[in-house]
């Protein structure tokens, strides 16, 4: 019906926040190991591009989800956009987008975070690969 | 049937922008994150529909598959359609930039001539 409009509204939130994050960002300087054992020095990946990967996933998924929606004759280019309203169908609309629409939300939000943890370990090590090499060295 | 070739698409997608991330600049991460936002929340709709329907979800009828393969397909088309858009605006190997500065090269020898 309108699962969609809730991953969309949270991109609208992320995208904000991505602004602004990336105003006040300053860049960190670490030395990291590559996976040939060159040790280079090269910035930090930014929280604002982190988050990036949140707006991308949502916007990218709202935006195709939109497109089935479109096709299914779900939403309409003309007022109210959304048939389920046009039909008297609002409170079954709502019901759809607390369920269905901030679980697609929370499970996307949860990936990040889980890809957060996976790049933070991949960092960890990396820099940690360098210490030893100098330890050793 | 949707969900299924939207995530085929985004593996697909992943394996190229993996094989050749540092060499190509075409910007496949870009379909990558689309194709798998897509399918992340096209599985929870397949969750909720499973939790509606249970066992039937699995034996769906011929002319609903073939309609459910017909958008999947459509959808990535529309993607690489938004791929397609986003590599024309932003013109990472300067291809439309270098042309459009050949043409006014061009046009400018040719009013001093």
């Amino acid at each position: 019906m309108a699962c969609f409009i809730v991953p969309v509204a949270e991109a609208v939130v992320t995208t904000i926040i991505t602004k602004v994050v990336k105003s006040k960002e300053k860049e960190e300087k670490v030395k990291v190991s590559f996976a040939d054992g060159v040790v280079e020095d090269t910035t930090k990946i930014k929280f604002s591009t982190k988050l990036g990967w949140l707006n991308k996933l949502l916007w990218g998924g709202s935006a195709l989800l939109a497109f089935e929606h479109i096709w299914h004759g779900e939403v309409v280019p003309f007022f109210p956009f959304l048939t389920a309203i046009q039909n008297g169908e609002t409170a079954d609309m709502f019901a759809e987008m607390f369920s269905a629409g901030v679980t697609m939300s929370v499970l996307v939000t949860a990936i990040w975070v889980c890809m957060l943890i996976v790049s933070h370990i991949i960092e960890k090590r990396a820099v940690h690969e360098v210490k030893l090499t100098e330890e050793t060295l | 049937m949707t969900l299924l070739i939207t995530i085929f698409a985004a593996i697909i997608c992943t394996v190229i922008w993996y094989a050749g991330a540092y060499k190509s600049n075409m910007k496949v991460g870009f379909l990558c994150w689309l194709y798998w936002g897509a399918s992340i929340m096209w599985f929870v709709d397949a969750i909720f529909k499973y939790a509606e329907i249970k066992a039937k979800f699995f034996n769906p009828a011929p002319l609903d598959m073939l309609n459910d393969s017909f958008l999947g397909l459509s959808v990535v088309a529309f993607g690489l359609l938004i791929w397609l858009i986003n590599i024309l605006i932003t013109d990472p190997k300067g291809v439309i930039r270098e042309n459009l500065f050949k043409k006014v090269e061009k046009t400018k020898l040719q009013s001093k001539n």
